[in-house]
């Protein structure tokens, strides 16, 4: 009986598996065919062709066109409107997390506030675009209503929906949420012990948060920005039904090349894309080993 | 202590302004549609509406052909990874999270080129050939939350023993799969499918650039040309987005996930 067990664990090294493995592979052949035909194939082609030109030759230059004026401009606003969107989202969204979490508020907040956030997470695209329209719009709720009480004109301050930051106040409405949600996990991580056992050693509030809190919760609050500036930057759909074509965001550009070749040059086009893969990529695989260390102390 | 709750109150105080003005806003702004008074003239606008049902119709088939076929090639990958491929358990993960890093305007920039009328794939080429093509790249857009939800539910079960009875008993794979493992996992397939349905139903980027009659480009249209109907429309998007979620929290599992924007 011992042996037959230890046989079995041990199988012949020769025939058993190598049989095995065979027909183990067929299970995820689907998935490996799928993702290459939809995913991976596409992808990597535009990839190749931004180093190739117009006749398939290898060549750098479609990179060297990405740093003239109207591109390098383009990619500057989306990286700002990104930036800006997910470091408020980031802040903002982690304030509300914890004041759900540590705050002492009433327990029946928290489902709430979670519900909350993933609708308002994934409210987006074109009509969120409507619902801003309709409150700070020329014509819109907030605008008429500051205007009759307080005689307060919101286009004197020159606030203009179809700008840099009408989009990036656009945008928080559903990096906030975002942040919420990936956040609340790595708060639920911090332990009571740890803020009882840093007071009994007489440590401050402020202390508690510097050698504490802080440390353990920097690479989660970080890599979700890093998640919150991945997701504004390759959104499109509301800054298009935003702004149309009046805002040159990277994304914009982009779907204007693919409609209609504005760039008059095919492989440039790829080269717009390759830029937008290679900022998205560098901020996920930072985010992902971000996740990795937090997860050490976040068991 | 107690200063610290004040701001706590304060930090919910703002963070709830921010959610509901803009929706009372909208709201109030889809009513005046007829001067003078609130009615509701922009819903009846909108609903009326041929393209508003034609588009909403094909979106929502759309949506219910990604959920198939995303259910059938996630669960049996997930359900074969867990029970004998563990070793390419990261592989897949990190294949399934692509989605995320590539914009999807990237992936259909990429679609176009590669099955456009004159590749060895022409899918673009028909009709229907691009309504498959669409679908295929919303299965990859709702890769990453319908594999983690269902990977969730996979791992809370015991596969191996699970599987180990269903074949003692006589049961071939199709069985396993389809009565044994599917009903297990049902919870997290159903929150899966619900927020690939949240995702697809008003996703503009893909469907306008594949020229497809669905619902974001109509309300894309929409919004380019009218006042008072884009309110109605966000309203009515913003409560099927609700619904999507309260779905998901009513088949109750512990896949939670939020859609990108996109």
């Amino acid at each position: 009986m011992v042996v037959q067990t230890i046989v079995e664990d041990f199988p012949p090294i020769a025939a058993a598996p190598r049989r095995r493995l065979s027909w183990s592979w067929l299970g995820v052949v689907p998935f490996f065919a799928f993702t290459a035909l939809f995913l991976l194939l596409p992808t990597g082609l535009l990839m190749v062709g931004a180093f190739q030109d117009a006749d398939g030759y290898f060549t750098l230059n479609n990179i060297r066109n990405l740093f003239t004026e109207t591109i390098w401009n383009a990619y500057k606003i989306s990286i700002e409107v990104s930036f800006a969107s997910a470091l408020l989202g980031a802040l903002l969204g982690f304030l509300l997390a914890y004041a759900v979490i540590g705050g002492g508020l009433p327990r029946w907040l928290r489902p709430t506030l979670m519900t909350l956030s993933g609708v308002a997470s994934n409210f987006a695209g074109v009509p969120l675009a409507f619902a801003f329209l309709a409150t700070l719009g020329p014509t819109g709720l907030v605008t008429v209503l500051l205007m009759y009480f307080f005689n307060f004109s919101l286009r004197s301050t020159g606030f203009n929906l179809l700008s840099f930051w009408g989009l990036t106040l656009t945008y928080l409405y559903f990096q906030i949420p975002l942040m919420v949600l990936i956040m609340t996990p790595a708060l639920d991580g911090l332990k009571k012990e740890w803020r009882e056992a840093s007071s009994i050693l007489g440590a401050t509030r402020w202390q508690y948060w510097r050698h504490v809190a802080l440390p353990v919760l920097w690479p989660s609050f970080l890599g979700s920005a890093l998640l919150l500036f991945a997701n504004s930057f390759g959104a499109i759909a509301t800054a298009y039904a935003l702004t149309g074509s009046s805002l040159n965001i990277v994304t914009i550009l982009l779907y204007a090349q693919i409609r209609g070749d504005v760039l008059h040059d095919q492989n440039l086009g790829y080269a717009l894309a390759l830029g937008m893969i290679v900022l998205t990529g560098a901020s996920n695989i930072f985010y992902i080993w971000l996740r990795a260390r937090s997860e050490r102390w976040l068991k | 202590m107690k200063r610290g709750r004040v701001w706590s109150w304060v930090a919910i105080a703002i963070g709830a302004i921010y959610f509901f003005v803009p929706l009372i806003a909208t709201f109030e702004f889809s009513l005046r549609m007829r001067r003078g008074t609130h009615s509701f003239d922009a819903y009846a606008v909108v609903f009326s509406d041929q393209r508003f049902q034609a588009s909403f119709l094909y979106s929502s088939v759309l949506a219910l052909a990604t959920i198939v076929v995303g259910v059938l090639l996630v669960v049996p990958t997930a359900y074969w990874v867990e029970l004998r491929l563990r070793r390419l358990r990261p592989l897949v993960e990190f294949i399934t999270l692509l989605p995320l890093v590539i914009p999807a305007i990237v992936l259909v920039f990429g679609y176009l080129r590669i099955y456009n009328s004159s590749s060895w794939l022409p899918l673009t080429a028909s009709e229907r050939g691009t309504d498959i093509l669409l679908m295929f790249g919303y299965v990859s857009l709702s890769l990453p939350y319908m594999y983690r939800a269902v990977d969730t539910g996979l791992r809370a079960i015991d596969v191996r023993t699970l599987t180990e009875a269903a074949e003692s008993l006589g049961a071939k794979w199709p069985a396993i799969l389809f009565r044994v493992i599917f009903p297990n996992v049902r919870s997290g397939i159903l929150s899966g499918a619900f927020l690939t349905f949240a995702i697809v139903i008003g996703e503009f980027t893909l469907a306008s650039l594949l020229d497809r009659p669905a619902f974001g480009p109509y309300l894309q249209l929409i919004g380019a040309n009218r006042a008072y109907e884009p309110a109605a429309l966000a309203i009515i998007a913003f409560a099927v987005t609700w619904a999507c979620m309260g779905l998901i929290n009513l088949v109750g599992s512990g896949a939670r996930g939020t859609a990108p924007a996109r």
